[in-house]
């Protein structure tokens, strides 16, 4: 029977692996933290999609068109999600200038085409507004994929006069300040069609003409719910979230080794074994931690006791009735299994519908205390049996 | 036994505690956060704090309250989005649509009543062996009572209080029933190993038995998550102490519920289908 305490050196080689290679400070993966505790600003918006048939498509390429917009803007790590049919969510770290962030993605310039003078871009007044529709096309003889533009009746004139002035000159096709392509004006066209080839494969001129297509935003948006919170209100945060932590469980420690003591103890190991699965789950999936993510951590790491508590209070009857010590925790740990599994399922659905419900916020905490109760199931049962009969088989 | 033997006593205290609560809603009415109705909230930090006065005359909006928070924070709330300049620096604003607003009040009611019918869809599967004495659905409908008790008391209690009623008080409402269930479960379970063991004892007895068994483990279980929130509470940060707070009275209500409300009903249903 000495497998256990194989076992145990076994798996405390695999806490400090974890922790080596997940957990130091200035470990590759970070954690990554919710707006409220780095300070930022989140915006909501509301696409009106009524009217468009593939609304999966048009609100991805709003996704993309914003986040190139954001892109522009120069923030570090944004996150740009859509979330069921007609929410957008723009989250912008480190910005708390809200007017500008909103200005910016609100603005609505995208596809324009400019002169290229002197290595200068000068405007020509033709953007993507006149635009009527783009699509993809293969050259006849080449069979190299291109992207046929076709103006409006008012941009086709435009078009036409501006090809009319300036044969042999560039013409740049700009979208949101990148310059896609800038094909020499070879003659004044008058049809109201421009055919972009570039160097496109079939796929990239599909892109392409669907940001053209959707050239402004496909669908229009409008701004529904801001937030915005100070670094340092967040840093605050963070600092006392993680100050609660450590104080409750320094707390939580004392209790059980004084209830308990040896076995006690061993709880202790295995809810910091259960820290430790946990915190490198949040930054494998990534988990965003914020304020409310780490209350429901806290909490987990009291819930994550329970099972212990369970199997020490059955063996503890076990002993009673006359059974040993390894026969009694044996019993306790068996016994208390089904316990542990229909009590814990129903917290896992409270965890999966608030994950449902979820704001940020919320899904912050469903999050973490989902994760929270099913990593306790594996290591307050498989941990703390592993060191307990450990140590009690060498006596 | 005094958990069963005295039930008519913890019964009329729970009555009397959820009667309370109902007046207090009926009384003071919900205080809902701008999540569930719209508007915005504005935290301005200042160095020194201005008069109260001057702030409100500065906002051209009716219906906007100001109040201290902190040191010298004026915390504000405004139906439309605060345009007027206050000085200061604004360390937190947060605006939610009136749209927004209304859909996370439907999903909230919606998040509610699915969680209460998969957790008696759950019990009532999980005991679906034990039907003798008391019917499997029976063991479901008690857990309901005690899941109403715990979250009715919650509620009562922070309207009282003059809380504000926001996402995160739905939330931890819901985190009371996850953790309430978990607690009632405890406890029948030992019930239906105790019917299986001792099939010819008296029922009353038998779930008496099965209370006193896990009585212990019930209160270490909540004292120590009770010892989290209260680290949660005093230590931890000012966005989630109302929730801690909340949590803290769901947890008293729940592990008080799980012991001297669902198991002494398993022995009143029990009684009421043999007379």
């Amino acid at each position: 029977m000495r497998k256990h305490i194989w076992i145990s050196a076994i798996l405390i080689l695999v806490f400090a692996l974890i922790v080596y290679f997940f957990l130091r400070p200035g470990a590759k993966t970070p954690f990554r933290f919710g707006l409220d505790l780095v300070g930022g600003t989140e915006l909501i918006y509301r696409a009106d999609t009524s009217g468009v048939e593939d609304v999966r498509g048009a609100m991805e390429s709003l996704r993309e068109v914003i986040e190139r917009r954001v892109n522009v803007f120069g923030v570090s790590e944004p996150l740009i999600q859509t979330e069921r049919e007609n929410r957008l969510i723009v989250e912008l770290p480190g910005v708390t200038d809200i007017d500008k962030a909103i200005e910016l993605i609100g603005k609505t310039p995208i596809l324009e085409f400019r002169l290229v003078q002197d290595e200068t871009l000068i405007s020509t007044g033709l953007t993507g507004q006149y635009l009527a529709r783009a699509r993809v096309e293969f050259n006849q003889t080449t069979n190299v994929p291109q992207v046929l533009l076709e103006f409006n009746d008012e941009g086709g004139k435009l078009f036409a006069k501006i090809t009319r002035e300036h044969k042999g000159e560039l013409l740049a096709i700009i979208l949101d300040s990148t310059v896609i392509s800038s094909p020499v004006i070879n003659d004044e066209i008058t049809d109201g069609k421009a055919v972009i080839t570039g160097q496109f494969t079939p796929e990239e001129a599909r892109s392409l003409v669907r940001d053209l297509n959707y050239g402004a935003l496909p669908v229009p948006i409008t701004l529904d719910s801001t937030q915005t919170i100070g670094a340092s209100l967040g840093e605050v945060a963070l600092a006392s979230g993680l100050k609660a932590g450590v104080i409750g469980f320094i707390a939580l420690s004392l209790f059980l080794i004084l209830w308990y003591r040896l076995p006690g103890l061993i709880s202790v190991i295995a809810l910091v074994s259960y820290i430790i699965i946990s915190l490198a789950v949040f930054k494998l999936i990534p988990v965003t931690l914020t304020a409310a993510g780490i209350a429901g951590f806290i909490l987990s790491i009291g819930m994550a006791v329970d099972a212990n508590v369970l199997i020490f209070e059955r063996a503890k009857e076990e002993l009673k009735k006359g059974k040993n010590t390894m026969e009694a925790f044996h019993e306790g740990f068996k016994r208390a299994w089904l316990s542990i599994r229909d009590s814990n399922i129903s917290s896992l659905i409270t965890a999966a519908i608030l994950f449902w419900l979820g704001t940020s916020a919320v899904k912050g905490f469903a999050l973490t205390l989902g994760v929270g109760v099913l990593v306790s199931m594996i290591t307050a049962i498989s941990v703390s049996r592993t060191f307990l009969f450990a140590i009690y088989d060498r006596n | 036994m005094i958990v069963i033997k005295y039930k008519k006593i913890w019964y009329l205290l729970s009555v009397i505690l959820i009667a309370a609560s109902i007046w207090a809603v009926y009384q003071y009415g919900f205080n809902p956060s701008i999540d569930f109705k719209g508007g915005t909230i504005t935290e301005i930090s200042y160095k020194e704090r201005p008069a109260k006065e001057l702030i409100e005359s500065k906002i051209e909006q009716s219906g906007a309250s100001v109040r201290t928070s902190g040191e010298s924070n004026y915390v504000i709330r405004t139906k439309e989005p605060l345009d007027a300049d206050l000085g200061g620096e604004i360390i937190r604003q947060n605006t939610i649509g009136p749209v927004a607003g209304a859909e996370l009040q439907s999903k909230a009611t919606k998040a509610i009543v699915v969680v209460v019918l998969m957790i008696v869809l759950f019990i009532t599967f999980a005991f679906r062996k034990v039907s003798k004495p008391v019917a499997s659905w029976k063991y479901g409908l008690a857990t309901i009572v005690a899941l109403a008790h715990d979250v009715i008391i919650p509620t009562g209690i922070f309207v009282y209080l003059g809380r504000e009623i926001d996402l995160l008080f739905v939330t931890g409402l819901l985190a009371i029933l996850g953790y309430s269930v978990h607690d009632t479960i405890v406890v029948f379970d030992r019930v239906r190993e105790n019917l299986r063991i001792n099939q010819d004892k008296e029922f009353e007895a038998t779930v008496g038995k099965s209370v006193n068994q896990t009585f212990t483990r019930s209160i270490n279980t909540s004292l120590t998550i009770f010892i989290m929130l209260l680290a949660l509470y005093i230590f931890g940060s000012s966005a989630t102490q109302s929730f801690s707070l909340l949590l803290i009275i769901g947890l008293i209500a729940g592990t008080y519920s799980s012991i001297f409300i669902a198991s002494p009903l398993l022995v009143t249903f029990y009684k009421l289908q043999n007379k």
